[in-house]
Order: structure tokens, then C-alpha cells, then sequence
């Protein structure tokens, strides 16, 4: 192959939509580690001379509805890509679809909750304030969701930047948690045990499946990508390595993906 | 007609931001609870009254308009 590998990429390689719905995906997770971040400073009444408390308050409140806009566009973006068969109806209704109809459903879950949260958010004047924070709690939920669709459904795993994004956001989030749940302790002690428990649960589960699991041999296969389009991962990796790099999103090392 | 700050002291949390918002017309008590101005909202002012209202975590703070009195 003597076409420089980019140029290759940019001409018969995946569409724009498949790098889109990468990045956007990628970026959603930044942005909810931060408005989940400035949650957390909002609910401690956090404020200082630099950073009184409707600052704060609006910043969690713009990096929301900026992380639901890259959603929008992760989920469209999916969609219009020719490669992956998803559906805006899988985008929504987790567990019917048929490219890893697993990974890509906690995907739907993580949205749905951010959804809720967005509409409780959107009506809190009409509804009662025990309510509106019942409901906002389900954002604590769609965060590890969200993390874990990334890990099975995500493209970049074993690239580097991705693996090193997740893990620095997971420590950010993981503080923040252990953050809200040290204020006002001993109040409410089951409920903060539960979620202390929860969380360590879920960090020590994510630990101990990480290597075997997406870092592991044959993911793609063992995570539910249809077997017609692992098959044209093989095939086409005669013609052009890159293409089929991208396409099943395994890396250029990858050992014979059937 | 004019419009003046109204504090709900039921649903108020001492959250502080109306003070952040609107220093020239409230100011916290020494537990975080709002000292509301009273006066009329001057015309200048309406717009950070809006603003600080609306900021309100527990939507304890009102504009309320003047009934004309019969």
C-alpha cells in the first residue's frame, strides 16, 4: 500500500459520521464528568470571592445541556452511519438492536436517565422539590451507565487517549461522589452506605473485567458486532488495513479478528 | 405599576444567591437568610431581580406587582 494511510482513510475510509460519533461520544463523557463535578461543588454551597455560588450554579446547568447537545449529535451521528445498523429506536429502547445489542442498550439506558433528569429539570417549578431531587439523583446512576456503554461499544478502547480519558474522568467522578457523600454524614447513613458501597463495587467490577473484557482478545465478536460485519472486517484487511481498522474499531495490531 | 421583592420563609434554604445577584437589595442575615429591600424594584434593577429570582435554588423568591387597592 504506497497511498499514504490518511489519505487513504479520508477517501475510502469509514464516513465522517463513524469519527463523529467517536469524538462526540468521547466528548459527552468529559462533559458529564464535569456538570456531574459542579453538581457536587453546588449541592456543598461551595463559594468563594472568584466563584460566588450562582456561578457555580450555572456553569453545572450550561455544561448539562452542553453535554445532552453532544449526546443529540453522539446519537444522529450514529444513526446516519452507514456502517454500524443502529437505529434511532435503539438510540432510545435499549437491548433490541443488533450491533452489541448489550453494550450499545446501557448506551440507551444512560440517555433515557439523562433525559428524565432533563425534563424534571425543565418542569422543577411545576413540580415539588422532593421530586425534582429524586429524579436529579438518576444522574448519578447514568454516569457509570454511560462509562461502561463506552467501554463495550467504544471504538478507541485500546487506543491509548480513550482508555486514559475514561480512567481520569472515573477518578474525578469517584472523588466527587466520595465528596457528596462525606457532607452531612452521619445523616441518612443507610443511603450513604449504599452508595459508598455501590461505588466500590463498581470500580472494583470495572478493574476486574477491563483486561478480559474490551482489552481482551476478540472483543468485537464477543461483544455482539453482527458476524456479516466482523466478516467484512477480515476481508477487506487485504485491501486496505485501515479501513477495517476503523470500521470495526479494533486496532491495526488486531490478531486476525474473524 | 411597581414591583417589589417578596421572600417565601417556608421554602427558603438560605441558599444566598439572590444576595450574589442582587446585593443592592438584599442582604443575608448572619444565619444566610435574606434582608429584602422593600422599596420598589427601580426600573435599572429590574433585569438582575428577574435574574436573581429566577437563580433561586427553591424558587423562594417573588416579584410581585402592586395591587392597586380598592
Amino acid at each position: 500500500m504506497n497511498v499514504s494511510p490518511i489519505l487513504h482513510a479520508a477517501t475510502t475510509g469509514p464516513s465522517a459520521y463513524w469519527y463523529l460519533t467517536r469524538s462526540s461520544g468521547a466528548v459527552t463523557l468529559l462533559l458529564l464528568t464535569l456538570t456531574l463535578t459542579l453538581g457536587v461543588v453546588d449541592v456543598r454551597r461551595f463559594s468563594s470571592p472568584a466563584w460566588p455560588r450562582f456561578v457555580v450554579d450555572s456553569l453545572h446547568r450550561t455544561a448539562s445541556l452542553l453535554a445532552l447537545a453532544f449526546l443529540a449529535i453522539h446519537i444522529l451521528t450514529s444513526v446516519l452511519d452507514s456502517f454500524a445498523p443502529i437505529s434511532l429506536i435503539d438510540a432510545f429502547i435499549p437491548f433490541t438492536g443488533t450491533y452489541r445489542p448489550f453494550w450499545l442498550g446501557l448506551g440507551a439506558v444512560a440517555s433515557d436517565l439523562m433525559l428524565a433528569v432533563l425534563i424534571t429539570s425543565l418542569l422543577r417549578r411545576r413540580m415539588g422539590h422532593a421530586t425534582w431531587r429524586a429524579t436529579h439523583w438518576l444522574a448519578y446512576a447514568s454516569w457509570p451507565i454511560a462509562l461502561l456503554h463506552g467501554f463495550g461499544t467504544g471504538s478507541d478502547v485500546k487506543g491509548t487517549w480513550l482508555l486514559a480519558l475514561s480512567i481520569g474522568c472515573l477518578i474525578v467522578v469517584i472523588a466527587a461522589v466520595l465528596v457528596r457523600i462525606a457532607d452531612g454524614w452521619p445523616r441518612d447513613i443507610g443511603r450513604r452506605a449504599a452508595a459508598l458501597g455501590g461505588t466500590g463495587v463498581f470500580t472494583l467490577g470495572l478493574l476486574l473485567w477491563l483486561p478480559g473484557g474490551p482489552l481482551g482478545k476478540e472483543w468485537a465478536r464477543r461483544s455482539g458486532t453482527p458476524a456479516n460485519l466482523l466478516g467484512h472486517s477480515s476481508a477487506s484487511s487485504s485491501r486496505s488495513n485501515i479501513n477495517s481498522v476503523v470500521s470495526t474499531g479494533e486496532p491495526s495490531s488486531s490478531e486476525g479478528e474473524k | 405599576m411597581a414591583e417589589r421583592l417578596r421572600v417565601n420563609p417556608i421554602a427558603c434554604e438560605a441558599h444566598g444567591m439572590c444576595a450574589e445577584l442582587l446585593p443592592e437589595m438584599i442582604s443575608l442575615d448572619e444565619w444566610g437568610y435574606p434582608i429584602i429591600d422593600e422599596h420598589p424594584i427601580p426600573p435599572e434593577l429590574a433585569e438582575l431581580a428577574r435574574r436573581a429570582a429566577q437563580a433561586c435554588p427553591t424558587f423562594a423568591l417573588l416579584i410581585q406587582r402592586d395591587r392597586p387597592r380598592g
